[in-house]
C-alpha cells in the first residue's frame, strides 16, 4: 500500500513501522516512523483495525437490542457509553429517571471514570519502566471492579444503565464494599504520587515532551483531560450539568504545559475528585423502597414458617440480577410501560404484563422515540462521548453517530511527536489513553 | 435567549443563507446552502459567540429523497457553553462538499471518515484517503444501498 509517508520518505532516511502488534499500542494502530538516527522527522498514524461497524450494526438493531454495542466502545469504562446513550433516547422520549436510578449512574459512572484513569496511567507508567505503579494501580482497580461486578453482574460487558433507570439495585451491602474501593483507591493514589510524581525518570520521559498549545488544543477538538491538561476548564459535567452533577461538589483540575506529565497529573487529581463524588453520593443516595429496608423473611424461612402458621407477606425480594424485582422498580425505573419493561412478576403473572412484555420485544414496536434528531453527550473516561441520533420514528435508529474523543486526540499525534526521539511516541501515546475500541467503532 | 440572539443576528448577516433554523430536543439547529458553508463557519468563529471548536461531522444518508445526503456539523462555544448544528444537503450527482480543514485541524479525519463511509468528495482537503477501511474496499458502508452483510472481494497482500 503507498501511504502518504511512503511517497514523501527522504531517500536517507529509515522508515520503521510501530504496531500494529505492539505492546505500547493498546490494542491496534499503527505509525509509521520516518527516521533520521532517533529523530522522527515524519510520522503517520494509521487506524482501522479494530472497526467492527459499530454504526452499521446500530442502524439495524433496536433501540433496546443496541445498547449491547455500546458496551465494547470503550471497553475501560463500559458504564460511561452507556449512560450516553440512554440518557440520549431519553432526551428524545423525554423520559423522566427516579433520583435514586440517577444517583446511582452518577456513582457508577464515577467508579468507572477511576478504572479509566488508573488503566491509562497504569498502562503508561509500565511503558515508561515502572511496573510497580502497574500493579499498584492494577490492585486499586481490582477493588472498583468488584464493586462494579456486584451491581451489574459483569466486569467489562455490563449493559447495566437501561433506557428509563438502571437493571437492578445496588446490593445490600454495597456501602461497604464502596468504602472499600475508595480506601484502597486513596492508599494507591498516594503511593503512586510518592512514586511517580518527583521521579527523575519519570520527568525525563514526560516533561514538556507532547505539549499542546491552548489555540491547537481547541483546533484539533481535543475535550476530556488531555484539553484541560493545557488549562482549560471545560467539563460537560459542568458545563452542561446532566443527571444530578449540579447538586454535587467538585473541582476540574487544569494543568498549564499541556505536555504529557500535566495530562498525567490533571488524571491522577481528577481520580480524587471522583472519590469525592462517590461519597457524596454514597451520602445523598435516597432511601430504597419499604420493602427492601424492612429485612423481610428470606423465601427459604417464608415456607418453613408456612408449615405452622400462616405466610408473612413482606418475603425479602433479592435486588440482585435474577431475583424478582417490583419492589424496587419505582426506585431505579422510570414509571412508562412503553419504555421500561415490565416487571417479571407482572410478565408471568397478569396479562397486561405479559402484552406489554411482548410489546417491548415485537418488531416494529418497542421503544420508538418521536421523529427528529439529537445529539447528547457525556463527560467519558478521555473525553466528550457524545451521541447523533437520527429517529425516523421506528423502533431502529436510522442513523446512530458517536463523537469519540479518542479521535481528535490520536489525529495529533502526528504534530506531537515530529522532531522527537522514538522514545518520547511510547509516553506521549500512553497519556493520551487511546482506546481503539472507540476510535475505531 | 442567547440562542435567540445567535439565530437573530445570523439572520441579519445572511439574510439568504439561512434557510431553516430549528432547535428540536433544544438543540439549536440551523440549515444551509452548501455553497455558503466557509462563510458562515468563519463568521460564527470570529464573532463575539467564538464557536471554536468543531466538535463533530457527520453524514445521514436520506436514500430515496432528492438531495439525497445531509452533511452534520457541531460546533461548539466554550466561552458561552453553546452548541449549535449547521446541516447542508449534498445531491447525489454531486458531492463535493467544502473541507473544513483549513479552518479545524480535526476536520481531515472526520472528513476522511464520512469520505470512507459515504463518498463525499471534501474540496480542499490536503490528503482525502480512506480512514478505518484498507485500499481496495468497493463501495462505502454506511450507506442505505449497501447490504448489511455484503462480502468484498479478496484483494492481494501487501508487499
Amino acid at each position: 500500500m503507498s501511504t502518504r509517508i511512503q511517497k514523501d520518505a527522504r531517500p536517507d532516511s529509515l522508515l520503521l513501522n510501530m504496531g500494529p502488534s505492539h505492546p505500547a499500542m493498546h490494542g491496534a494502530v499503527r505509525i509509521m516512523l520516518e527516521l533520521d538516527g532517533e529523530r522522527i522527522l515524519n510520522s503517520e498514524v494509521e487506524v482501522g483495525y479494530l472497526h467492527r461497524g459499530f454504526e452499521k450494526q446500530c442502524e439495524n438493531r433496536t433501540f433496546f437490542n443496541l445498547l449491547i454495542y455500546t458496551d465494547r466502545l470503550n471497553y475501560v469504562s463500559p458504564l460511561i457509553n452507556n449512560v450516553g446513550y440512554v440518557m440520549t433516547i431519553e432526551k428524545m422520549l423525554g423520559l423522566d429517571v427516579p433520583e435514586r436510578a440517577q444517583y446511582i449512574r452518577v456513582l457508577m459512572s464515577e467508579l468507572s471514570r477511576i478504572s479509566d484513569h488508573l488503566t491509562c496511567l497504569a498502562a503508561m507508567a509500565m511503558e515508561c519502566g515502572a511496573f510497580t505503579v502497574f500493579l499498584y494501580k492494577m490492585k486499586a482497580r481490582e477493588f472498583i471492579w468488584d464493586v462494579i461486578e456486584a451491581t451489574t453482574g459483569a466486569r467489562m460487558t455490563t449493559s447495566y444503565i437501561r433506557i428509563g433507570g438502571v437493571r437492578a439495585d445496588l446490593q445490600s451491602d454495597y456501602q461497604a464494599s464502596v468504602q472499600k474501593a475508595i480506601l484502597e483507591t486513596r492508599k494507591v493514589l498516594k503511593d503512586v504520587h510518592g512514586l511517580l510524581d518527583k521521579n527523575k525518570i519519570f520527568l525525563n520521559r514526560t516533561r514538556d515532551i507532547g505539549s499542546m498549545t491552548r489555540d491547537d488544543a481547541i483546533a484539533w477538538g481535543w475535550t476530556g483531560p488531555a484539553l484541560r491538561s493545557t488549562g482549560i476548564a471545560y467539563d460537560i459535567r459542568k458545563a452542561f450539568p446532566y443527571l444530578v452533577y449540579d447538586r454535587l461538589e467538585f473541582d476540574i483540575p487544569t494543568g498549564e504545559r499541556g505536555d504529557n506529565y500535566d495530562r498525567y497529573m490533571v488524571r491522577m487529581k481528577e481520580m480524587d475528585q471522583s472519590l469525592r463524588i462517590v461519597e457524596q453520593c454514597l451520602a445523598h443516595l435516597p432511601k430504597s423502597s419499604a420493602a427492601l429496608r424492612a429485612g423481610g423473611i428470606e423465601p427459604a424461612d417464608a415456607i418453613k414458617i408456612s408449615r405452622t402458621k400462616k405466610t408473612r407477606t413482606d418475603i425479602r425480594l433479592s435486588p440482585n440480577l435474577e431475583g424478582a424485582e417490583k419492589a424496587v422498580y419505582k426506585d431505579i425505573l422510570a414509571d412508562d410501560d412503553r419504555s421500561v419493561l415490565p416487571a417479571k412478576e407482572d410478565a408471568y403473572t397478569t396479562i397486561e404484563g405479559l402484552i406489554s412484555h411482548f410489546q417491548y420485544f415485537m418488531k416494529g414496536h418497542g421503544i420508538r422515540p418521536p421523529k427528529g434528531e439529537t445529539y447528547f453527550s457525556v463527560e467519558g473516561g478521555n473525553g466528550e462521548v457524545g451521541y447523533y441520533i437520527v429517529s425516523k420514528g421506528s423502533d431502529k435508529p436510522y442513523r446512530l453517530h458517536l463523537r469519540a474523543p479518542c479521535l481528535p486526540l490520536l489525529a495529533a499525534l502526528e504534530e506531537l511527536i515530529k522532531g522527537r526521539y522514538v522514545a518520547d511516541v511510547i509516553p506521549t501515546f500512553g497519556s493520551m489513553n487511546i482506546i481503539l475500541g472507540e476510535l475505531d467503532r | 435567549m442567547e440562542e435567540k440572539k445567535i439565530l437573530d443576528d445570523l439572520k441579519k448577516k445572511f439574510p439568504e443563507k439561512i434557510l431553516e433554523s430549528s432547535a428540536p430536543f433544544g438543540d439549536l439547529t440551523i440549515v444551509i446552502p452548501k455553497a455558503a458553508l466557509l462563510e458562515i463557519v468563519d463568521f460564527l468563529r470570529k464573532t463575539p459567540y467564538e464557536f471554536k471548536m468543531l466538535l463533530d461531522l457527520t453524514c445521514v444518508d436520506h436514500a430515496g429523497r432528492t438531495p439525497r445526503f445531509e452533511m452534520v456539523y457541531h460546533l461548539l462555544a466554550l466561552t458561552d457553553r453553546q452548541r449549535l448544528r449547521i446541516k447542508l444537503s449534498v445531491a447525489e450527482d454531486d458531492l463535493r462538499v467544502e473541507s473544513l480543514t483549513p479552518i479545524w485541524k480535526n476536520a481531515n479525519w472526520l472528513e476522511r471518515e464520512v469520505y470512507d463511509m459515504f463518498g463525499i468528495r471534501f474540496q480542499g482537503h490536503p490528503d482525502l484517503r480512506r480512514l478505518f477501511m484498507y485500499d481496495g474496499f468497493e463501495g462505502h458502508p454506511l450507506r442505505k444501498d449497501y447490504p448489511l452483510r455484503k462480502r468484498q472481494p479478496m484483494i492481494p497482500l501487501r508487499k
